[in-house]
């Protein structure tokens, strides 16, 4: 599905990331764990095509394509999906006016018919009883005035409506309290297959308790330091980031 | 100078050619005010960028042209003008060619008894009192020389009367057009609209043209509202590309009054708006909204004046500009709350989005002040199209072209919405599609 290879990313000058490595294959759940500013943002943004960053080593391949040559909007065409840590307010944009743009112009990219009317209306409204999103957020303005909490669920709603192949989670745990934790954490795997991936970065360990890894990466200082099973995730809880950060347990696996 | 000079003498040339084909109105007490204003117009200097209320505003282009005012009804069929009317809009419908009225193309035919809509050059001729207290008596013919020149020339334009407590329901569609050809046509209509005490009325100023040509529009619209009577006016601009049209709007509020404008524009070479308004008692209500889109090397000014003489009362404004390759906006909005207003609300809010590198607005919110119980507020803002919100809808695979679309049209979401008459919602909406969604 994914693999990142030897990925070094500079913004404003500065080098971000120094030289990722990760494969995630069809059907895995993959999370990056690390303290603020290792980078997992950057790495999440980065997959997602955000222009500000300058890809200065290594390469990406996504289903046997070279992602990092596609724009932000033929990724989401090819299956790829971000849950954005700060979700984007858009004044004056409704949220089903941006789904179903959204959702037509992938249908038109993969040579599809656009969703007609119906169709389009029995979809939200079932995918919306996944993240137990209220109706009523549906005509209002992306974003717009929502609590934290709403937007996390309106973002894995709109990941529920587009049905990505491979899915980054960023930090959409953060700021939730334990029910809608739970309430995200439920939507993600149900919609969960063998066919599809994802990728969730968190700094938590809480959120993998919901939604279990089969692959945990340690990510610091722009480099993953340590990869292991869902069980290096409770090793981390318990020892805390500085574990990670002594360079005498510094042990790349892969 | 020399040509400014000749200028002069060829608008002075043909006032003498309109005089005379006057007759017998010359004698009319209208007509000295005519005078007036042509003395007016002879003294006064055209408007330089050294003046403070055209500093941004250079309009020598317009002044190299010797416009030929026009008296003449061109003909025209019925199926020329179907175009320009709104799908599903019921609206009583004036149409002026050239500043000429039509009355085989207008369509009066369902207009509530009692209430007036035509000609001011038909209601000038039978002398009627409402022009005789109102026309002339808003618009500063001694100071603004384009409005020396629109009164020195007044013959036709719209006249709207709703009496006392009437209700136009339907719009009143005003359709300006203009047809130029080898001749380069001075179009100057000249609006009178009066609502009476508890009367109501939608009125739509529609200019357009029929060729793209170069002509000049000069107009001026006096509107007066009587006690507690409420008038929604549009004004959708939409002019050829190469003209020029420089537009003054004088609103007069009495007690309880409320009046809401939404002025659109698109079109013209240089266009330039003042619209002004006044509360002469107290309890009045004012909302000026407008939304400007511009291109290529278009100018778009509008000065804006809400005068607060008397307590009680609110103010609305809020306008939008979306400007596009060299293209230039100027937004100058004057607010006065003056000493005895207290308990004024007076909001005012200016946002642009630029959309290129050399396009350039200058705005100038002004609040002046002299009550000291009174609510007020003002801001300007000039950006770019949000980033964030760029990639934020690109991520969910919506591509470059539809994102900007999006993001423009949620930009101009909040004026375009708060138009009441859905056909022209509907319509501006259409337009800003076909302008983004190429």
């Amino acid at each position: 599905m994914l693999e990142v290879k030897n990925l070094h990313v500079k913004i404003d000058g500065k080098e971000i990331l120094k030289g990722i490595n990760l494969k995630v294959n069809k059907g895995e759940i993959h999370a990056i764990m690390g303290p603020n500013g290792s980078g997992k943002s950057t790495l999440a943004q980065v997959l997602a095509g955000r222009e500000e960053y300058e890809v200065t080593k290594g390469e990406v391949i996504y289903e046997g394509k070279n992602l990092l040559e596609l724009s932000p909007e033929d990724r989401a065409r090819e299956g790829l999906f971000l849950a954005f840590q700060y979700p984007v307010e858009i004044p004056g944009v409704s949220n089903t006016n941006l789904l179903k743009t959204a959702l037509n112009e992938i249908r038109k990219a993969r040579g599809e018919e656009e969703v007609d009317a119906l169709e389009f209306l029995s979809l939200i409204k079932e995918r919306m009883k996944l993240v137990e999103l209220d109706q009523s957020l549906l005509s209002r303005s992306v974003n717009e005035g929502f609590s934290g909490g709403e937007k996390k669920r309106n973002e894995i709603f709109q990941m529920a409506v587009l049905e990505p192949k491979l899915a980054i989670l960023d930090e959409t745990d953060s700021g939730l309290d334990i029910d809608a934790l739970r309430i995200v954490a439920n939507g993600v795997n149900k919609l969960k297959s063998n066919d599809n991936s994802t990728i969730v970065v968190t700094h938590y360990q809480r959120l993998l308790n919901y939604i279990i890894p089969d692959f945990v990466h340690v990510l610091y200082n722009g480099k993953i330091v340590k990869s292991g099973g869902k069980d290096l995730a409770s090793e981390l809880e318990e020892k805390g980031y500085d574990w990670v950060k002594d360079p005498s347990n510094e042990l790349v696996s892969n | 100078m020399d040509q400014i000079l000749d200028l002069k003498k060829w608008y002075l040339s043909n006032y003498e050619i309109f005089e005379n084909s006057l007759n017998g109105e010359a004698s009319s007490p209208l007509h000295s005010i005519r005078r007036e204003a042509i003395n007016k117009f002879s003294n006064l200097p055209f408007p330089t960028v050294k003046d403070e209320e055209w500093k941004y505003t250079n309009i020598s282009p317009l002044l190299k042209y010797s416009f030929k005012p026009s008296f003449n009804l061109p003909n025209l069929h019925r199926n020329e003008i179907i175009k320009f009317l709104f799908e599903g809009m019921e609206s009583h419908l004036l149409v002026f060619i050239n500043g000429n009225f039509s009355n085989d193309l207008s369509d009066l035919s369902r207009l509530p008894n009692g209430v007036v809509a035509g000609s001011i050059a038909e209601a000038i001729a039978i002398d009627s009192p409402i022009i005789k207290k109102h026309l002339g008596k808003y618009a500063d013919y001694k100071n603004q020389i384009f409005t020396s020149l629109s009164t020195a020339f007044m013959k036709d334009g719209a006249f709207i009367y709703v009496p006392n407590g009437k209700v136009v329901e339907s719009p009143i569609h005003i359709l300006f057009l203009t047809t130029s050809s080898e001749e380069q046509i001075l179009s100057q209509p000249r609006n009178l609209f009066v609502a009476g005490k508890n009367s109501q009325l939608k009125v739509i100023e529609h200019f357009n043209s029929l060729n793209g040509n170069i002509y000049f529009t000069n107009t001026v619209t006096e509107i007066v509202l009587e006690e507690n009577a409420v008038i929604d006016h549009i004004k959708l601009q939409e002019e050829s590309k190469k003209a020029f049209h420089i537009s003054r709007m004088e609103i007069d509020q009495e007690r309880n009054s409320n009046f809401t404008s939404h002025s659109i524009s698109f079109g013209g070479s240089i266009s330039r708006n003042d619209i002004n308004s006044i509360f002469n008692d107290e309890g009045g209500e004012c909302t000026l909204n407008g939304l400007f889109i511009t291109n290529e090397s278009q100018l778009y000014d509008t000065h804006t004046m809400i005068d607060h003489a008397k307590p009680h009362c609110n103010s609305h404004e809020h306008y939008k500009g979306i400007l596009d390759d060299s293209s230039r906006g100027v937004f100058n909005g004057k607010v006065m709350v003056r000493k005895d207003a207290q308990k004024t609300n007076a909001f005012q809010e200016n946002n642009n989005i630029i959309l290129s590198k050399e396009a350039l607005v200058n705005t100038k919110p002004q609040l002046e002040i002299f009550a000291d119980d009174v609510k007020c507020s003002h801001g300007a803002t000039i950006g770019q199209l949000d980033m964030d919100a760029m990639f934020y809808l690109k991520s969910r695979g919506i591509g470059e072209e539809s994102a900007r679309s999006i993001l423009i049209h949620a930009f101009a979401s909040d004026v375009i919405k708060s138009i009441k008459v859905k056909p022209i919602r509907n319509y501006v909406e259409e337009i800003l599609t076909e302008k983004f969604n190429k």
